[in-house]
């Protein structure tokens, strides 16, 4: 039995996998993505906003696009606000509000209700994909290495 | 292992002020004006809840306050000042500061059966049901906090000391399994000056100071599960042998004792529950936000049993496949139940780092407004230091994913650290990492799940 374990023992020593890790991490969280080859398009959305929801809910851009949103809504007076690039639009009952804008930064960012619109308001939102999310497949890259990682490195 | 502690009562004015009633007594006021103020204006301030203190300082301040710094470093040192069960307590002790007034009440044993945590599981999950509302209306909330007082009041009056607080309290039940986690500890100093101490001071107390109210022995303590860091051991210990400690964090983990399957439960439902609130309060689904929020209605019943059945059967559940399996590779002859139990133990930091994760986009985002409120608790339009037109404005967004991430990924590796040091408790280094992969197969996964909810 103590043979057979030994035989199972990793060839390589914890520090060396240590290093290997934290090295491809690093390379997953910094290496240079792809750049978009579609040239910067117009894109025109209509989005309608009821409680507390928006219509589509999940809009999809490329990078350097000039995206242009129609905002309307069925019930009540709705906002809509996008995370990081601050942009703000409400719209009233019966109204359309337009934003146009150019999708200058890449990734993905929430799209939140700012017209209190009742009582699930605060929870009301959206999502803005500039290209593709690479925040997320880089976490998961990440998380494949922590994963093993923290099983071979760490056994006592 | 090995733990790295330094005693902070060594530090002479640290410990005077430990020692000192005064500093905690005067704390629990605050916390309770604060607690009156909040129901006050939840029951009589503006109904929308982005413009009440209740809503805001509840769930945005202090519910953050919680899960970021209170808990992950200072354990139950919230316990220690929490307003709600402060009424009782005084009324059981018969006074406000000092040991030796005539307490009210008829200080029974709490029954044997329920000395677990599966109220507060219980509890919790109810919590979980109505969230949508509580997390929205000032009145609900107000009377979600009126109720638990007069419970904690109730209970204090029939039951003895802090029953409510160590087998009843869903918050209390949050707090206590990732308190496990936090870098501070009471602990004996030597416990052969215990061994030898026969009159228990700690235990039952005397004029310095009252017996464990959380109805702890110091000695027997290994972990900060049921340790409320109220000090009342350091005041009433005559041998000096009481010390509390900063230490390294999750070194509870490696403790034994208290490994049950009520905690492993009440693990799963917190696991579970920051899915379903991730999803209800972070997703771009509104129908599932209308029917968590709808009370009563099909859509609600459906989201409650989707809820319950998550939380309370489908994780525990693959869990304990991939438990099974991990056995099955590594051949180990130790039971299931017992594996399944101790494993369930090595993803308590996974479960916090999770709802840390959530907590962040949720909290920044809503943060500002607790300017407004701080000057216009009820939301009646003053303006007493020119903060109530402050406009939201959500904070950190640009950096709020890549925190969620880090966070996530070392809640993922702080747990693979404790997957393969238990399975190792019981089993040779490889066979360890045998059973060890189909459980960290399904924390990689649920990582993954949390990491799509948070920032796909």
């Amino acid at each position: 039995m103590k043979s057979q374990i030994s035989s199972l023992k990793p060839p390589i020593s914890r520090g060396l996998v240590t290093t290997l890790a934290i090295g491809l991490a690093l390379v997953i969280l910094f290496a240079p993505v792809p750049l978009t080859l579609a040239a910067p398009q117009e894109r025109h959305f209509r989005i309608e906003a009821s409680r507390y929801q928006y219509t589509p809910s999940v809009i999809n851009v490329n990078p350097g696009d000039r995206v242009t949103i129609d905002l309307t809504t069925t019930d009540v007076v709705h906002g809509l606000y996008v995370d990081d690039y601050a942009l703000n639009i409400t719209a009233d009952p019966g109204q359309t509000t337009r934003l146009t804008f150019v999708a200058d930064k890449p990734g993905t960012f929430t799209l939140r209700c700012t017209a209190p619109c009742g009582p699930v308001h605060p929870f009301m939102v959206g999502k803005l994909n500039v290209g593709p999310n690479w925040l997320l497949w880089r976490a998961i890259g990440i998380a494949s290495i922590a994963a093993l990682a923290g099983l071979w490195v760490f056994k006592r | 292992m090995t733990t790295m502690n330094f005693e902070l009562t060594r530090v002479h004015w640290l410990k005077w002020l430990l020692v000192s009633r005064w500093p905690l007594f005067l704390l629990r006021v605050v916390m309770l004006a604060g607690f009156v103020l909040t129901i006050v204006a939840g029951l009589v301030g503006s109904p929308v809840g982005s413009h009440n203190f209740a809503i805001i300082f509840v769930w945005i301040a202090w519910w953050t306050f919680l899960k970021l710094i209170a808990i992950p470093f200072g354990g139950r040192a919230w316990c220690a000042v929490c307003p709600i069960p402060v009424t009782g307590e005084w009324l059981q002790q018969g006074g406000l500061v000092e040991p030796g007034g005539q307490g009210l009440g008829w200080g029974r044993p709490w029954p044997k059966r329920l000395r677990n945590i599966w109220l507060p599981t219980g509890a919790f999950a109810i919590i979980g049901l109505f969230s949508s509302v509580t997390l929205t209306l000032p009145r609900v909330t107000s009377g979600v906090l009126l109720g638990l007082i007069a419970l904690a009041v109730v209970l204090s009056l029939v039951f003895e000391r802090r029953a409510f607080c160590r087998y009843v309290c869903p918050i209390g039940g949050f707090i206590g399994l990732y308190s496990r986690l936090a870098p501070i500890e009471v602990r004996v100093r030597d416990r052969a000056i215990c061994a030898t101490h026969k009159e228990r001071t700690c235990v039952i107390g005397n004029g310095q100071g009252y017996g464990c109210p959380w109805q702890a022995t110091p000695l027997a303590l290994t972990q900060n599960t049921h340790c409320g860091l109220c000090m009342e051991c350091l005041r009433s210990c005559p041998r000096d042998n009481i010390a509390v400690n900063v230490r390294s964090f999750g070194a509870d983990l490696s403790q034994r004792a208290g490994r049950t399957l009520d905690q492993a439960y009440f693990g799963f439902m917190m696991l579970g529950s920051v899915v379903i609130y991730s999803a209800v309060m972070l997703g771009a689904w509104g129908n599932l936000k209308t029917a968590a929020y709808n009370v009563g209605t099909p859509a609600w019943f459906i989201y409650s049993t989707v809820l319950l059945a998550f939380t309370l059967g489908v994780l525990p559940g693959l869990f304990l496949l991939a438990v099974w399996a991990g056995r099955a590779l590594a051949r180990s002859k130790v039971s299931l139940k017992k594996t399944f139990i101790a494993q369930s133990h090595a993803i308590i930091p996974l479960g916090l780092m999770a709802w840390v994760a959530f907590t962040i986009s949720f909290a920044f985002a809503k943060f500002s407004y607790v300017w407004p409120v701080l000057f216009d608790p009820f939301g009646w339009g003053w303006n007493l230091f020119g903060t109530a037109h402050l406009a939201w404005t959500p904070y950190l967004s640009s950096a709020t994913p890549l925190l969620q991430v880090l966070v996530l990924l070392g809640g993922l590796v702080w747990t693979s650290i404790w997957v393969r040091r238990i399975a190792h408790e019981e089993l040779p280094e490889n066979l360890a990492a045998r059973q060890s992969l189909p459980i960290m197969l399904f924390c990689f996964v649920y990582t993954i799940g949390m990491l799509w909810l948070l920032v796909g």
